[in-house]
């Protein structure tokens, strides 16, 4: 980063602070004249939108620490405490769970497009890879945070997280009275999940320090997965970034207004309004949304065991990506097989979470079985194979022609590369 | 040559085709077939019926409470309701909020002294009882859930965010809908439809002893509160219908009240949230266009 570094101190403190911390010149380095493909589209903004999710909760979250209380008879309350008297208390709550879920949701779609464009490819393995951690990080955290309220569902979803590990032979009993910190899920639990949900998002922080700090190593990838080759090919980061993403952040904000202020409980389930009793189990157990796919992967699989080792070998198999798949050409663009099973894939996702919201029986079951083996296939099968197999489509031979070819005629999948 | 005729008279790309078509189609197949499978599953699924639909002042974009509504709604509350259910989360001077119930400061304090609060202890170390106040909080109508199973059967649950706490799925295209239509209003279609729905068990549905149908109950065929509402039980000073269906409406719509108090406030912030967003949407995006126009992209 500091290669790149034109940063020229104006005022005398300026220069002087410069010469002992060049903190500024990062930051100029980093997001100002960092230069950034000219054809990246609006797939692009989402990192810019989970930084700015990632500042929401820890802002929101901080505040609601000062009026929460991490104990198992009055969890319950204390957030009925800050949803009526804590001066805009409900407005903070609202915004911290939905805002779980709008972080969810743009890790998602930045995750797809990932997958779409190849972005995992080298030299970007380890930024990758990065992404897969934090990815793992904020479930840890979504989770745990979930129990805070201490209703229903949260209890139960702690019971039935925590009780997969029971699953592990031989040590696995003693691991869950570990993670319990008793015999079962009770009040120790609740006050260890508000430690680590409060640290976490700490290294969350830090692992997308990390992550950006790869990506502007190894430079961003954009939609023809081709490498920037001259300066012409590159926009500076400020203003052409920063304008871009600032208006897709606020597209993003409408969004989550919408869910925060008209419909705060829309992605909730009532029966975490009824307050935690370990002796009445709800007639389903469901997690949040986010959760869904990989619940309905968990609960596919008859052996106990064997859906847990499936649940996390689902999100750990994106680690090998980078080498599963086979193709020598990033971007789905150009490569006409790829790019249909992409959209299968992404239909199977969103299926799994159906299924997940599901009870699990009769058709349900059968369904998540073959969505499940569906999912793992895409990752074992067809990326190593359609990689071998198929005819990319010509490429343009730089960022700059792919961007003045689509000027000139139509071809060239301007819905891809348009921006 | 287009990229569409070239695949298509690729015949490697034809069987290609035909297999992606394949797959995509097994996908929709098992995710259509499923629920009807699920449909002949073991597991019963309750409510028997589903809520109705019902018009509030509080639904939607510009939704507000109903004063007068809320007031009734309380009056049901606290002559029918309280002999079992506590509101325990909501205190007296709750009632007095603009934008909720709005009674006046001199009718609560009059109504809070009505109560006696347990207070203390007092310096010899004894409990003593109090008239209330104004910052006290509903009194439960049993000192704890053992002794309202002992009384009644089955612990009556608070009911101070009970519309928040119940809610019927409506399916998942209806789900996918109430995005748009902001329903959040689930909570007080049930209550309304459990409190007008008592009626006989058919044949074939046994109703256990202490228990009444009610085929609109979530849990179960029957529950253990027998029908709480009759016409002419609860006398109103407004001239309002004197019926199971006006007194049910009310004590939901009081119910959504003690469950959102600041539901109104929350709306009307949101809209000038929204409408703020929108304006600072439509600035950054005509700057972003300025700043891109000498880039092509």
């Amino acid at each position: 980063m500091a290669a790149t570094t034109s940063y020229q101190p104006k005022s005398r403190l300026g220069k002087w602070f410069e010469a002992r911390l060049p903190v500024m010149g990062l930051v100029h380095s980093s997001f100002i004249v960092y230069p950034t493909p000219r054809n990246l589209n609006y797939w692009w903004t989402f990192g810019a939108i989970l930084s700015f999710m990632l500042v929401v909760q820890i802002i929101t979250g901080v505040v609601l620490a000062m009026h929460y209380i991490p104990d198992a008879a009055t969890a319950f309350n204390s957030v009925e405490h800050i949803m009526r008297d804590v001066n805009y208390g409900w407005m903070l709550r609202y915004l911290h769970a939905n805002g779980a879920s709008i972080f969810f949701l743009a890790a998602y779609i930045h995750i797809l497009r990932g997958l779409y464009y190849g972005s995992y490819k080298d030299p970007r393995e380890i930024l990758w890879i990065l992404g897969v951690i934090i990815f793992l990080l904020m479930m840890a955290t979504a989770f745990m945070g979930y129990v805070l309220p201490w209703g229903q569902m949260s209890f139960w979803a702690a019971t039935v997280i925590t009780s997969l590990f029971s699953a592990i032979p031989l040590v696995g009993e003693s691991i869950t009275t570990w993670l319990w910190g008793g015999f079962a899920v009770e009040g120790p639990t609740l006050n260890r999940f508000y430690s680590l949900h409060y640290l976490l998002p700490f290294m969350i922080a830090g692992v997308v320090v990390l992550h950006i700090w790869a990506l502007h190593v190894v430079g961003q990838n954009n939609p023809t997965g081709i490498e920037i080759k001259s300066k012409q090919d590159t926009v500076p980061f400020t203003p052409q970034a920063t304008i871009k993403d600032s208006f897709a952040v606020v597209c993003i904000l409408i969004l989550f207004a919408w869910l925060v202020f008209f419909l705060p409980n829309y992605l909730g389930h009532p029966d975490n309004y009824i307050a935690a009793d370990p002796l009445k189990t709800p007639a389903h157990i469901v997690p949040e949304w986010y959760f869904l796919p990989f619940y309905a992967i968990l609960r596919a699989i008859p052996s106990k065991l064997g859906g847990v080792v499936a649940m996390f070998g689902s999100i750990a198999i994106l680690i090998f990506v980078p080498w599963l798949d086979t193709s020598k050409v990033r971007s789905a663009v150009y490569r006409p097989i790829f790019r249909q099973f992409f959209w299968i894939f992404v239909l199977t996702g969103i299926g799994l979470g159906y299924l997940g919201s599901q009870p699990p029986e009769g058709g349900f079951v059968i369904a998540a079985r073959i969505l499940t083996a569906y999912y793992f296939a895409h990752f074992l099968i067809v990326m190593p194979l359609v990689g071998l197999l198929e005819r990319p489509k010509p490429m343009p031979s730089s960022i700059t022609e792919s961007v003045l070819a689509k000027g000139k005629s139509g071809d060239g999948s301007p819905a891809e590369t348009g921006a | 040559m287009s990229n569409a005729t070239r695949i298509a008279k690729d015949p490697a790309m034809k069987k290609y085709f035909a297999t992606l078509t394949a797959i995509a189609g097994l996908i929709a197949l098992v995710l259509a077939a499923a629920p009807a499978r699920a449909a002949g599953g073991d597991t019963p699924h309750y409510p028997i019926e589903k809520p109705a639909l019902e018009s509030w002042s509080f639904a939607g974009f510009f939704g507000r409470f109903d004063s007068a509504q809320l007031q009734r709604g309380f009056q049901v509350y606290r002559e029918v309701c309280a002999g079992c259910h506590g509101l325990e989360l909501i205190a007296f001077r709750n009632l007095t909020e603009k934008g909720g119930p709005n009674f006046s400061e001199d009718e609560v304090r009059a109504l809070a002294a009505e109560y006696d609060i347990t207070d203390g202890p007092d310096q010899s170390g004894e409990m003593f009882e109090r008239s209330g106040v104004l910052s006290d909080y509903f009194p439960s109508p049993f000192p704890n859930d053992q002794a309202a199973a002992a009384g009644l059967g089955a612990v009556p649950p608070d009911l101070s965010v009970i519309t928040k706490a119940r809610g019927v799925s409506r399916g998942i295209q209806w789900t996918l809908l109430d995005f748009f239509t902001q329903y959040q209003e689930g909570g007080a279609d049930y209550m309304h439809a459990l409190l007008t729905g008592y009626s006989e068990p058919p044949e074939d549905i046994e109703v256990s002893d202490g228990n009444y149908y009610n085929p609109y109950f979530i849990a179960g065929p029957s529950l253990a509160m027998p029908e709480p509402l009759f016409d002419e039980l609860v006398t109103y000073e407004d001239g309002s219908p004197e019926t199971i269906d006006q007194y049910s409406r009310d004590v939901s719509a009081f119910l959504m009240w003690t469950a959102e108090p600041h539901l109104v406030e929350r709306k009307r912030i949101g809209f000038q949230v929204v409408i703020f967003l929108f304006v600072f949407a439509s600035l950054l995006y005509f700057s972003k266009k300025r700043v891109w126009a000498s880039v092509p992209h």
